[in-house]
């Protein structure tokens, strides 16, 4: 046990300066696939949260992804000037209040009806956001300009895409390590009971009901993050990312990386977006043919994804 | 605000045309849960894919019940290669698993439908073309059509459920799989034949549909959206409840097309189905559990 924590923030630690030191060697088109992996494998890691380690398949991710995102706009397009820790906090909010409020309806079922209220809620963001226009900018989203990064108020940087790739990477790192305390926390445990035998966490007398909104709001909160990051990297916001095959993309990134293990989800972001990108060399925009296969297969043959996968060969 | 009550006359058939096409979709879907706890991501895609299929007979014969026939086969069997491959290795895992499998076949079919049949909308031409007076509109008489052929597939698959031998054999595994199995029934088959009639049906109501609103490679998901509130809404693997949700909903979308846009009008049956989901979990058109 001593020696495998040993080994594993060994190889935190490796994978961290990699990543580090990663914008400084790339070109400019893989540096910016790298900050892009880490934006997804955020988002992933928080609907990990759910799939992984409560056991309840959210299809309803695009929209606190999406919340966070036009919060953020709506903080950058309304506060004067632009401020980056603003927008954060708009983000953040908005996916809270969203995620409470679903959470608040769709925690009430399990399994597949969980799945499919999760799915319509995106829906009905996916609508009001597309048809209001006056707001939202309708099919055309917003655009704004990049806050510059603004260090306790003293210091103010504009960002390079390297320092955008370090901002994006410390505030991901930063996610990874609250995650994990949280899963390893009572918390977390309960959650994981709830998975394994929902029933018996109830007889026990854990209020199944409010521990999964808790676990559905965190899980909200974080992929919120990940939207506004994702909009300050591409300074708009479209209804697009509200729509739930954005959802249906970080559920393939959960079980090609392996649910439940916080590090997989990443690791899958990163495999699906390296496939979208070799595939749509040869099958341009029809790259999703290769890859839906590729994820079917997975599903069938591999169900503990890439990471349970190599797990198990190392054990062997 | 008023609104005039030939508009709500007409706003009736319109929902009642669309609720039969829906209900073609939601029984196939609903039965394919019912059997196998399946629950069919996919099912929008085979809507779809037999409308091109559908489409692309009616190009090269002219004849558009030889293409409803050709369409309801080819996806048929597809349909069957499909379960036999990708569905019949996950019996026994957890359902959750069929949806991320269906997911996954569901964005190949949609994107193979690009590949091979082009972004442009295929119009299928209707067989046939009068019109009847309905207060200011000329209603055509196709869509009427439809609403019969839809209600005559289900009522065929209704008999062959209480009468066919093999409809036995399919309510029979529906209600306990492993007695089923004991009894003699090839359960494995049974599971492929009843995918492969979900699928006949769904490709069916994609030709009926082409002619009301063209085929796209983007109908699949609205209608797997569709079909999933009214299976749900009617009680999960429940045959007569989805036709009576398929009614439902579309009539309610079609009145509250009259208030708000009919994008926004998807909503009325959003809420419906959650609303359905918080008080009566097990279906609107069921008789109350014990």
């Amino acid at each position: 046990m001593r020696r495998s924590a040993t080994a594993y923030w060994i190889g935190f630690s490796i994978i961290l300066a990699l990543l580090i030191v990663a914008p400084l060697v790339l070109p400019e088109f893989w540096r910016r696939f790298v900050t892009e992996i880490l934006i997804w494998g955020l988002l992933a890691m928080s609907s990990d949260i759910l799939i992984g380690y409560t056991g309840m398949i959210s299809f309803g991710h695009s929209v606190f992804f999406g919340l966070g995102m036009y919060c953020a706009a709506a903080a950058l397009l309304s506060v004067k000037p632009p401020n980056l820790w603003i927008a954060l906090l708009y983000g953040l909010a908005g996916a809270a209040a969203v995620a409470t409020f679903v959470a608040f309806f769709a925690t009430r079922l399990r399994e597949i009806y969980f799945s499919i209220t999760t799915l319509v809620f995106s829906q009905i963001f996916y609508v009001i956001i597309f048809t209001w226009t006056e707001v939202t900018g309708g099919e055309n989203g917003l655009a704004f300009s990049q806050p510059p990064l603004s260090i306790l108020g003293i210091w103010s940087f504009r960002f390079t895409p390297v320092t955008l790739h370090w901002f994006v990477l410390a505030v991901v790192t930063i996610s990874f390590l609250v995650l994990r305390r949280v899963t390893q926390s009572p918390f977390g445990m309960v959650l994981q009971a709830i998975r394994e035998n929902e029933p018996r966490a109830r007889a026990i007398g854990y209020s199944v009901e409010r521990y999964k909104i808790v676990a559905v709001m965190l899980s909200g909160l974080f992929a919120g993050l990940a939207g506004v990051l994702y909009a300050i990297q591409n300074k708009f916001a479209a209804p697009d990312f509200v729509f739930f095959l954005v959802s249906g993309e970080v559920v393939i990134f959960n079980v090609m990386g392996g649910v439940g293990t916080l590090v997989g989800p990443v690791a899958g972001a990163a495999f699906f977006l390296l496939l979208r990108e070799g595939f749509s060399r040869y099958f341009t925009e029809y790259y999703l043919i290769p890859v839906g296969i590729i994820f079917t297969a997975m599903v069938i043959f591999m169900p503990q994804g890439l990471l349970g996968f190599a797990k198990r060969r190392l054990n062997q | 605000m008023a609104i005039p009550l030939e508009q709500i006359l007409i706003q009736t058939i319109n929902g009642i045309v669309n609720g039969m096409i829906l209900a073609l979709v939601a029984s196939g879907l609903t039965l394919i849960f019912g059997i196998m706890d399946v629950v069919n991501f996919a099912h929008g895609d085979l809507v779809m894919l037999g409308g091109f299929v559908g489409a692309t007979t009616i190009a090269t014969t002219g004849n558009f019940w030889l293409a409803l026939l050709v369409a309801a086969v080819v996806i048929a069997v597809f349909g069957a290669v499909l379960q036999a491959t990708t569905l019949r290795p996950l019996i026994g895992r957890d359902p959750l698993t069929t949806i991320l499998a269906t997911f996954g076949i569901s964005l190949v079919l949609q994107k193979y439908a690009i590949w091979q049949w082009g972004p442009s909308a295929r119009r299928i031409q209707e067989p046939i073309t009068g019109n009847f007076n309905l207060f200011y509109l000329q209603y055509p008489w196709y869509r009427l059509l439809t609403a019969v052929l839809a209600a005559a597939i289900i009522g065929a698959l209704y008999l062959f459920l209480r009468y066919g031998k093999y409809g036995i054999w399919i309510r029979a595994t529906t209600q306990d799989r492993v007695m089923a199995q004991a009894m003699g029934i090839p359960a494995p088959l049974v599971h492929t034949a009843v995918f492969a009639i979900g699928a006949g049906m769904a490709a069916a109501s994609g030709v009926l549909f082409g002619p009301l609103g063209g085929v796209t490679q983007n109908i699949g998901l609205d209608f797997t959206l569709r079909a999933f509130i009214v299976v749900v809404v009617g009680g999960m693997g429940n045959l007569g409840g989805s036709i009576l949700a398929s009614m439902f909903i579309s009539l309610l979308e079609a009145y509250a097309a009259l208030i708000v846009s009919p994008a926004q009008a998807v909503i009325v049956s959003f809420i419906a189905l959650i609303l359905t989901l918080l008080f009566r979990p097990t279906g609107l058109f069921v008789p109350t559990p014990k």
